[in-house]
């Protein structure tokens, strides 16, 4: 894969190193001597990957470093991205036996230890099968696409994948902020799969049904790994003067200069609207860039999709938050944004999700003075799934259990077929393991398209 | 508050606390420093023959990342002058006049080396005399150290030429290099010892460096064995000093042992003293912490005496010992079960496994809706509520053979018990059983006439 411009500035580099250090030598033999080693273990049932935890800790106590990475990264190819990403909280950490009148281990810095080793050194772990004959298409570099393209390259399929992109690795190249991963650690896994025999295009993109169609004329099966849309409009006026919080930290990460001049600029005083992990995301953005933050969200704390440490570790940064309070127009003037219009909010009856129904307060209404205001208020759904005549569900692609599409030979995975549950980057992984298993095992039974 | 102070075959000290003849008792200022520090005694670092130390001399047993778990040295005896040694032993004791001075020294297997250097202890005022029988490594080649402690009859010839000519009271430090502890004890009773201590540093090699292969300590890309102390080898000085206790030769002795090998902490301490010993030595801990561990040796050490109604230390000594028996000893009859504490568990299940794979197969795993569950997992399922749904281990009491492995693995404090119940079998100990039926030692078919008589199911 072609690598462009180089993407981080020097200068800018400091404000977005990762927040965790990694873990020494010591602390990391200390912590893993602290493990039960327990049996059948909970931490493990509860990885969405079902990494062999108790097992690549042993092997870390043991000065087994290789093996342990290799353990990581036999059920979960993204183990350097799921150690820094996963909301350990909780999954594997949440459930860990430690935890119930102690620390939990610290699974995740464990497994950046372990799989660390692997990338620092330029291990390989993993050797491709023989060849089968066999070919795959997978489209998206996201986790999802990764996932699966690695599980079919070790059992011997040629696997294309494509990216409509410049650089691989979907959001966590793209989306999710440096502090918490680098972007070096996603090309790196990128890098990883290419060395499995994947061969990976960027710069692709699947427009059309035609499209799909040529891909399924050329391979034996196709994988659609296609992540999610851009941040939906807040259909409020001035709507305009907006920015996409995702456009926002994927400047972050990759070029941090346009967070100072051009239409990303970030002023003194952002307001950020949603209260879900990507406006922590961008609000802590903000703050880094040193601006004062304020995220306004209609109902409470209690209600806020962030996680509880997300929201934490907000606060800790210095991000205000203004709660039951909804954003009814953006102040514009002379092209600049002056102000964010809001209105208060009550608490009424608890609406289909369970949560209570925010109500506008009336003749409540106020500005919050500011220079810049971002949106991050989620990501729309696949807007391709419509254009293929795949079957879809609530506007995400629908498979079955075994990942497969309405369309034979067409399977999908990752943040496109979230319909249910928070989407994250452990779950798509998950789903291309699960997608690539249903490919293997179809692949058995069919005859192979081309001899 | 207890009373700590002891009066150990003559030799009075404010508490049982005595640094061992080894690199902590070295010289005058070192043992200067202890004594402000409150250490009750000090033996002082072997003299006697010349020797030349070498480079390095020590080796460390690191244990799932915990350091210096034992020590093992090869190092020799004093190889300070015998003169220096001697004026800073006076000096010290002028000092300290209420603290237990005592003295280790080892010479050739000669009388008159013997008496040369007990006339020259004496005129230091020290309090006793230690006979260093148990060096293992330098010094026995040279017919001194472990070569006397080895063999009964030099100990005993040895301890004789040195109790023959002082009127100190003279205590013989024993090896646990031999098969039988017993019999340099009674070597030594027979020579005149005053008292017994035990153990020196045991036989090892202590471990191979994984990326330069060499076996460690290297002297230069050379290597032997050396002496072990320190915390792993307590078990084995437990059971020496516990030998000694039991045997009825030494007890119609009554001299008084002093315990070593191992001790840490206050609670290693007790345990010595509840095992007979009456006073304490202690080496390693103090190389890896310093002298200032005596603090707590001694305030913890009270404050459980107190605990525990002991007003003394005579009071604490071998106050465990009657339980010391033999296998033939042991009741038959006896049954106990393991019992969890469902509100301890974790649910680790390492209980689980350590039956299943290597004891008994009675650990089953319970639902949290009461059903039985093998160990496995849903793999669609992920998430922290599955510590939720976690099944719980039962044992199956029936089955349990009270072999007490499940208590051993279990890293909750209190959540395995080990409680008696009653067995249904007649009580009986081996040593009786096979008087009254020597056959069932001799045929199965004895045997399992016995076992079924008796309602004794095996499985
Ligand atoms: C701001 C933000 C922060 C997040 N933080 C976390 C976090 O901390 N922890 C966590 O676990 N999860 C987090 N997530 C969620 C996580 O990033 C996603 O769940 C995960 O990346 C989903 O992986 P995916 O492979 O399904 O999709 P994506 O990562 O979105 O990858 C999809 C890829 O497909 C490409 N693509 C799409 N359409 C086409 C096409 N037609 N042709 C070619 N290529 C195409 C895209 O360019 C993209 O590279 C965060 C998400 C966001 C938005
Ligand atoms: C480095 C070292 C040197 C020792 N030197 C002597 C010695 O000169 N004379 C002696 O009688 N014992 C010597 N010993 C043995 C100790 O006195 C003591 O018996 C042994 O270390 C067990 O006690 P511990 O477990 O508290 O260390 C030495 C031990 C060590 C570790
Ligand atoms: S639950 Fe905790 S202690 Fe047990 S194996 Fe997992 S990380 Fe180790
Ligand atoms: S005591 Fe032994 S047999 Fe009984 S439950 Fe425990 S491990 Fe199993
Ligand atoms: S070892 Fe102890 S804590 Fe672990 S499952 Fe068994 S009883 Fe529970």
């Amino acid at each position: 894969m072609e690598r462009s411009s180089p993407v981080v500035p020097e200068s800018e580099v400091y404000h977005f190193q990762e927040a965790l250090p990694p873990l020494t030598a010591h602390e990391a033999t200390a912590e893993a001597n602290r493990c039960l080693y327990c049996y059948d273990a909970p931490c493990m049932q509860a990885c969405p990957t079902h990494i062999d935890i108790p097992t690549f800790i042993r092997k870390i106590s043991t000065g087994n470093l290789r093996g342990s990475g290799r353990v990581i990264l036999e059920a979960n190819f993204l183990g350097a991205t799921c150690a820094r990403v996963c909301p350990v909280q909780e999954l594997c950490e949440g459930a860990c036996v430690l935890g119930k009148d102690h620390e939990p281990i610290q699974i995740g810095r464990l497994q950046r230890y372990a799989t660390d080793h692997i990338f620092d050194r330029g291990l390989q772990v993993f050797t491709p099968s023989p060849p089968t004959g066999r070919s795959v298409a997978v489209v998206g570099s996201g986790p999802a696409g990764i996932s699966a393209s690695a599980e079919l390259a070790k059992l011997g399929h040629q696997v294309t994948l494509f990216e409509k992109r410049e650089l691989g690795g979907g959001l966590s190249t793209y989306g999710i902020i440096g502090l918490r991963e680098p972007v070096e650690v996603s090309l790196r896994e990128v890098e990883a799969v290419q060395n499995l025999g994947v061969e990976v295009r960027t710069g692709v993109e699947l427009t059309d049904r035609e499209g799909l169609d040529v891909l399924l004329s050329q391979y034996d099966a196709v994988f659609l790994a296609l992540g999610l849309g851009a941040v939906p409009a807040l259909g409020v006026p001035g709507e305009e003067a907006v920015l996409d919080g995702l456009a926002v930290i994927e400047a972050s990460k990759v070029e941090p200069w346009r967070l100072k001049v051009g239409p990303l600029a970030l002023g003194q005083r952002v307001v950020v609207i949603g209260a879900g992990n990507t406006a922590i995301d961008a609000a802590t953005v903000g703050r880094r860039h040193g601006a004062e933050v304020e995220i306004v969200y209609r109902r409470t704390e209690n209600e806020m999709t962030a996680y509880r440490h997300e929201y934490e570790f907000a606060l800790h940064e210095g991000v205000g938050f203004t709660f039951l309070t909804q954003p009814i127009g953006v102040e514009v003037e002379g092209g600049r944004v002056i102000g964010l219009r809001c209105v208060r909010m009550g608490l009424g009856h608890p609406d289909a999700s369970g949560r209570p129904r925010p109500e506008p307060v009336p003749g409540s209404e106020f500005v919050i003075p500011c220079d810049t205001v971002i949106a991050a208020i989620g990501q729309e759904k696949p807007a391709l799934a419509v254009d293929l005549g795949l079957a879809l569900e609530k506007g995400y692609i629908c498979v079955d259990d075994g990942l497969q599409t309405s369309e034979p030979r067409v399977y999908a995975g990752g943040d496109c077929i979230r319909v249910r549950g928070s989407a994250s980057t452990v779950m798509a992984v998950q789903d291309g393991k699960l997608a690539a298993a249903s490919i293997h095992a179809m692949l058995g039974a069919a005859p192979a398209a081309a001899d | 508050m207890a009373d700590l102070s002891v009066n150990f075959a003559g030799i009075r000290a404010p508490n049982p606390f005595w640094l061992a003849s080894a690199p902590p008792t070295n010289s005058g200022a070192q043992i200067h420093r202890a004594f402000e520090y409150g250490w009750g005694g000090a033996v002082w670092k072997t003299i006697g023959a010349p020797v030349l130390n070498i480079s390095n001399r020590y080796g460390g047993l690191t244990l799932g990342g915990q350091r210096l778990l034992a020590i093992n040295n090869v190092e020799l005896i004093s190889d300070r002058p015998l003169e220096v040694n001697l004026r800073e032993i006076a000096e010290i004791k002028r000092l300290w006049p209420d603290r237990a001075l005592i003295v280790s020294a080892m010479v050739d297997a000669d009388p008159a080396a013997w008496r040369e250097i007990v006339m020259q202890i004496e005129d230091t005022g020290a309090d006793g005399i230690e006979l260093n029988y148990g060096c293992p490594q330098g010094m026995s080649e040279r017919g001194m150290g472990a070569a006397v402690g080895q063999v009964p009859e030099m100990c005993q010839l040895n301890t004789y030429w040195v109790t023959s000519v002082t009127r100190l009271p003279v205590i013989v430090k024993l090896t646990p290099n031999v098969t039988r502890i017993t019999d340099p004890a009674h070597a030594a009773l027979a020579g005149g010892a005053h008292a017994l201590s035990l153990i020196n540093t045991i036989n090892s090699v202590m471990k191979v460096d994984l990326d330069t292969l060499l076996v460690t300590p290297s002297i230069g890309g050379q290597a032997t064995h050396g002496g072990y102390a320190g915390p792993a080898v307590k078990p084995i000085a437990l059971h020496m000093l516990s030998e000694l206790m039991c045997d009825p030769t030494v007890r119609k002795s009554g001299v008084p042992i002093c315990g070593m090998g191992g001790i840490q902490t206050w609670r290693d301490a007790a345990e010595f003293l509840l095992l007979g010993a009456s006073a304490l030595q202690v080496c390693t801990a103090a190389m890896h912490y310093g002298y200032r561990i005596v603090e707590d040796f001694i305030d913890g050490l009270s404050n459980w005496m107190d605990d525990k109604g002991f007003a003394s230390i005579p009071e604490v000594t071998g106050r465990s010992l009657p339980q010391m028996s033999s296998f033939g000893g042991l009741d038959l009859g006896y049954q106990a079960v393991a019992r969890i504490d469902p509100d301890k568990c974790i649910r680790c299940d390492l209980c689980y496994v350590a039956c299943n794979d290597t004891a008994h197969q009675c650990i089953d795993l319970y639902s949290p809706e009461g059903v039985r569950v093998n160990p496995g997992f849903d793999i669609r399922d992920g998430g922290k509520h599955v510590a939720d749904g976690r099944p719980r281990p039962v044992i199956r009491e029936p089955d349990c053979v009270g072999c007490a492995l499940c208590a051993n693995v279990c890293p909750v404090d209190g959540c395995i018990e080990m409680v008696s119940v009653p067995s249904g079998r007649p009580s009986v100990t081996w040593d009786e059983l096979t008087a009254t039926r020597p056959a069932v030692t001799q045929e199965w078919g004895a045997m399992e006439a016995y076992r079924e008589e008796a309602g004794i199911e095996i499985h």
